[in-house]
């Protein structure tokens, strides 16, 4: 089994944040992964949608899923990130208020895709975007 | 307890997902940060909230949560409530506020599933 999906997160619709985790997570459903290793990956690929609409206008999704790792890319073209080890401090956060009176915005995305994943990589070029890459191992 | 029970202590009304009234919980979370359930739920099946938005139902689904209780009598929108339904996600509102709603639930003997 090597499955490649792709996904695109469109950045002007916060409902439709989401969508993307959630047709992965029923895909590996399907595919019969532990209960464990789908939620894993639906939430930490979940925080990583929610941060391209919060940031970065939206991006895209690539999904590669094999019988031992799921692996999540997502690409953004945003405004990049220009401290990655402050981002990555629970309770930092450089969203709106706005955002946070949608529920989002308490700094604990990206702690939270580290703590829920087993491989995560941020690259990330200011004024250029950021290239995530999640990976959950099954074990 | 069941759903069915959750109902009852909170004296709720249904919005959807009246199929599955008999779905055993065990653990909840109260919050209206989506951000703080993603983070720290384990093994939680309702979710309490006073935030209204399509999130909820999405944070719910990847937390594999079966309920939502919106507090305060808290109407949740067509679009949510069909989200909701696709998911088999239990909705339904209570018109008591957050810190009441968990009390009841917790001297029930609902717990918050890191303690117990």
């Amino acid at each position: 089994m090597n499955l490649q999906l792709h996904y695109e997160v469109p950045g002007d619709d916060f409902t439709r944040a989401g969508e993307a985790s959630s047709a992965v997570k029923k895909k590996m459903k399907q595919l019969g992964f532990q209960p464990d290793v789908v939620r894993r990956m639906a939430i930490a690929m979940y925080e990583g949608e929610i941060n391209m609409v919060i940031h970065a206008g939206g991006g895209e999704a690539d999904i590669e899923i094999l019988p031992d790792r799921v692996t999540a890319v997502l690409t953004d073209h945003g405004p990049g990130i220009p401290d990655v080890e402050q981002a990555m401090q629970e309770g930092w956060s450089t969203a709106p208020d706005n955002v946070r009176t949608l529920g989002f915005g308490a700094g604990m995305g990206l702690p939270n895709i580290k703590k829920y994943t087993d491989e995560m990589k941020i690259e990330t070029e200011i004024g250029r975007g950021t290239v995530m890459t999640m990976t959950v191992l099954v074990k | 307890m069941t759903i069915a029970d959750v109902r009852r202590i909170l004296e709720a009304e249904i919005i959807c997902g009246s199929d599955n009234m008999d779905t055993e919980v065990h653990n909840a979370c109260g919050s209206d940060m989506m951000s703080d359930v993603l983070a720290f739920v384990k093994d939680q099946s309702v979710l309490l909230t006073g935030l209204v938005n399509a999130q909820v139902v999405r944070t719910a689904e990847m937390m594999d949560m079966v309920c939502i209780v919106f507090v305060r009598g808290k109407d949740p929108g067509e679009d949510i409530v069909n989200l909701a339904r696709e998911r088999d996600i239990v909705l339904m509102k209570t018109p008591l506020r957050m810190f009441t709603a968990c009390g009841l639930l917790y001297d029930s003997g609902l717990r918050g599933g890191n303690e117990a």
